[in-house]
């Protein structure tokens, strides 16, 4: 942008000579002055906790907010690292969580943006529905699955009788409950990722699909080859947010199975692990340890996907 | 070129599918809650049965949805107003003076757990006396909403030919003069577009109000969990309370569709 002009010579503006000089201040320092009241605002609600968070971590509090605490060093982290009962899989889940509900979201977010590509009649529609999953509510959107895939009464399986499969436990199963909240993530979210994509496949120029064309590519070269390199920086930014998103879902998981991730932990997540430490437990040293350790995962997997984005733009 | 209709009949088939399987699920939570809990229970009577507004008689009068609608609608209004008039002067500075390490800065906020964060909230402000008041939630909220405006807005002012603004200058405005009386007007669609986004993902959250509201002042996502006992879940009044929370804002984003899409899109295909 050429934002250099504005920068470089402010009083260059021909202002009126009766300015008053606070009106001239007010111009010249427009820039902080714009910027100031929201950064300010940012800062204390994000730096100063996130130090906090970050001391408590080192500490032994819990109980209270109020409570004395003790500086334990790293002792948390030992502790944390070293915990394979509910650390460990916790991590493990988040894991699983995130990296099916983003391959199930990019693979059918990637089809349907595929099929609503060419415009055609009732393209509108199509569209309204594309957005309602969206913009529900998802707790809401957690209470309305947990009605279907209720294992007696529920439609899920209902519809999987008419096919003369057998009830399926589905969250109320100890195995089968993550994959469950796996398959609501997915509902709920394809659609953010077949907009994206959508818009990037409006943006992408008809010449190179033309000139694939008329070398005589198939469909399928046409898209590997030529499609989804042109769509790759809008793919990465897909799951780019949708993956932070993933990594930090609590809403559908806490509505679905309450506190805990279910009597078994079946669907604690490093988040839902924190939330239960901080507020059922009071453990706030331990939870803050597993923040943030939750937190350097995240901007170390946010990193991890920039830093192949910059390569493949080279 | 036109594809061939055995392409058409399959795309047909397929968006159906799409549709329905998108659509179903929210028609059958809406189907239920104009149910009886007996009714609910008589899988024969998935699709014929009587309709009753008794769960929202329920919802509306003894659960005091009236009263909670009232907070979610408060604390949304304005955290999104607030989030505005501290977002989009921001996001103008970023955007015109390429400030890219302060929007990293508010993009954070994008990015930290809330969970993080909810600990020393929490605390801090139960120390000033305000933790289950609205100042805390609108607070919170904003936290969420902040970010999006500044993220929405970078993007439309970064689309805005600073050609307008300078030309301004010519004729004699100051810089904010220039900011007010032509970029300000300009950006009406960007402004609604952050405006709206903003509503709705307040209106959504759920997990700042769990911790810092009260029971009078909780916004609606966490009033449904009043339908979910510890024995037996009230099925009816359950779809219900769902339906009055996804409802009226599956309804906004209908009539506000083009907005929507072009927040939740934005900046995604800048590469």
């Amino acid at each position: 942008m050429a934002t250099i002009t504005t920068t470089k010579a402010p009083d260059s503006a021909p202002t009126a000579p009766e300015t008053p000089g606070w009106v001239r201040w007010v111009n010249d320092h427009r820039k902080w002055l714009f910027a100031a009241p929201a950064m300010t605002f940012v800062a204390a609600l994000l730096v100063f906790p996130l130090a906090w968070t970050g001391y408590l971590s080192l500490t032994d509090a819990e109980g209270s907010v109020r409570a004395e605490s003790e500086f334990v060093g790293i002792q948390n982290y030992l502790d944390v690292l070293t915990d394979t009962e509910r650390f460990w899989p916790a991590v493990g889940r988040t894991a699983a969580f995130t990296v099916v509900a983003l391959l199930f979201e990019v693979v059918l977010g990637m089809a349907i943006a595929l099929l609503l590509w060419r415009p055609f009649k009732g393209e509108r529609w199509v569209r309204v529905a594309i957005l309602m999953p969206l913009v529900a509510t998802p707790v809401a959107v957690g209470m309305m699955w947990r009605l279907i895939f209720d294992p007696n009464i529920g439609l899920a399986n209902q519809v999987l009788g008419w096919f003369g499969i057998g009830p399926q436990p589905w969250l109320a199963g100890q195995h089968s409950a993550l994959p469950t909240t796996i398959f609501i993530d997915v509902w709920q979210w394809t659609p953010m990722v077949v907009l994206i994509l959508l818009a990037g496949l409006t943006s992408l120029s008809e010449e190179p699909q033309e000139a694939a064309r008329i070398d005589g590519a198939s469909t399928w070269q046409r898209f590997r080859h030529v499609t989804l390199p042109l769509l790759m920086p809008t793919l990465t930014v897909a799951i780019l947010l949708r993956g932070i998103d993933a990594l930090k879902t609590f809403d559908i998981l806490y509505a679905t199975k309450g506190r805990g991730g279910g009597s078994f932990h079946e669907v604690e997540t490093l988040n839902v692990y924190a939330y239960g430490l901080s507020f059922d437990y009071n453990e706030y040293g331990v939870s803050s340890t597993v923040l943030i350790l939750f937190f350097l995962i995240i901007i170390g997997a946010m990193w991890a996907l920039t830093a192949r984005r910059k390569e493949a733009q080279r | 070129m036109k594809p061939r209709p055995a392409y058409q009949v399959f795309r047909v088939v397929a968006l159906a599918v799409v549709v329905l399987s998108l659509l179903a699920p929210l028609l059958w939570m809406i189907a239920a809650s104009f149910k009886t809990n007996v009714d609910i229970y008589d899988t024969g009577k998935a699709l014929v049965f009587s309709p009753t507004v008794d769960n929202y008689a329920k919802v509306l009068q003894q659960a005091n949805y009236v009263e909670f609608i009232g907070n979610s609608l408060w604390v949304a209004f304005a955290a999104t107003v607030a989030s505005l008039i501290l977002g989009v002067p921001a996001a103008y500075s970023m955007s015109r003076f390429n400030m890219k390490k302060s929007a990293l800065v508010v993009l954070m906020a994008r990015v930290i757990p809330g969970v993080s964060l909810l600990v020393p909230w929490f605390y801090v402000f139960s120390n000033l006396k305000m933790v289950g008041g609205f100042g805390v939630l609108i607070v919170s909220h904003m936290f969420v909403s902040l970010p999006l405006v500044v993220y929405i807005m970078m993007g439309y002012f970064d689309s805005l030919p600073e050609e307008l603004e300078e030309a301004a200058l010519v004729d004699g405005l100051t810089h904010i003069g220039a900011f007010r009386r032509i970029t300000l007007p300009l950006s009406v669609p960007g402004i609604a577009t952050a405006g709206i986004l903003s509503f709705i993902f307040s209106w959504n959250n759920f997990m700042f109000a769990l911790v810092l509201s009260d029971a009078d002042t909780k916004t609606l996502p966490v009033a449904i969990f009043d339908f979910v006992g510890y024995a037996s879940i009230d099925w009816g009044g359950l779809m219900a309370a769902a339906t009055v929370v996804t409802v009226p804002i599956m309804v906004i984003a209908l009539f506000v569709q083009k907005y929507v899409v072009s927040g939740l899109t934005a900046g995604a295909t800048k590469g």
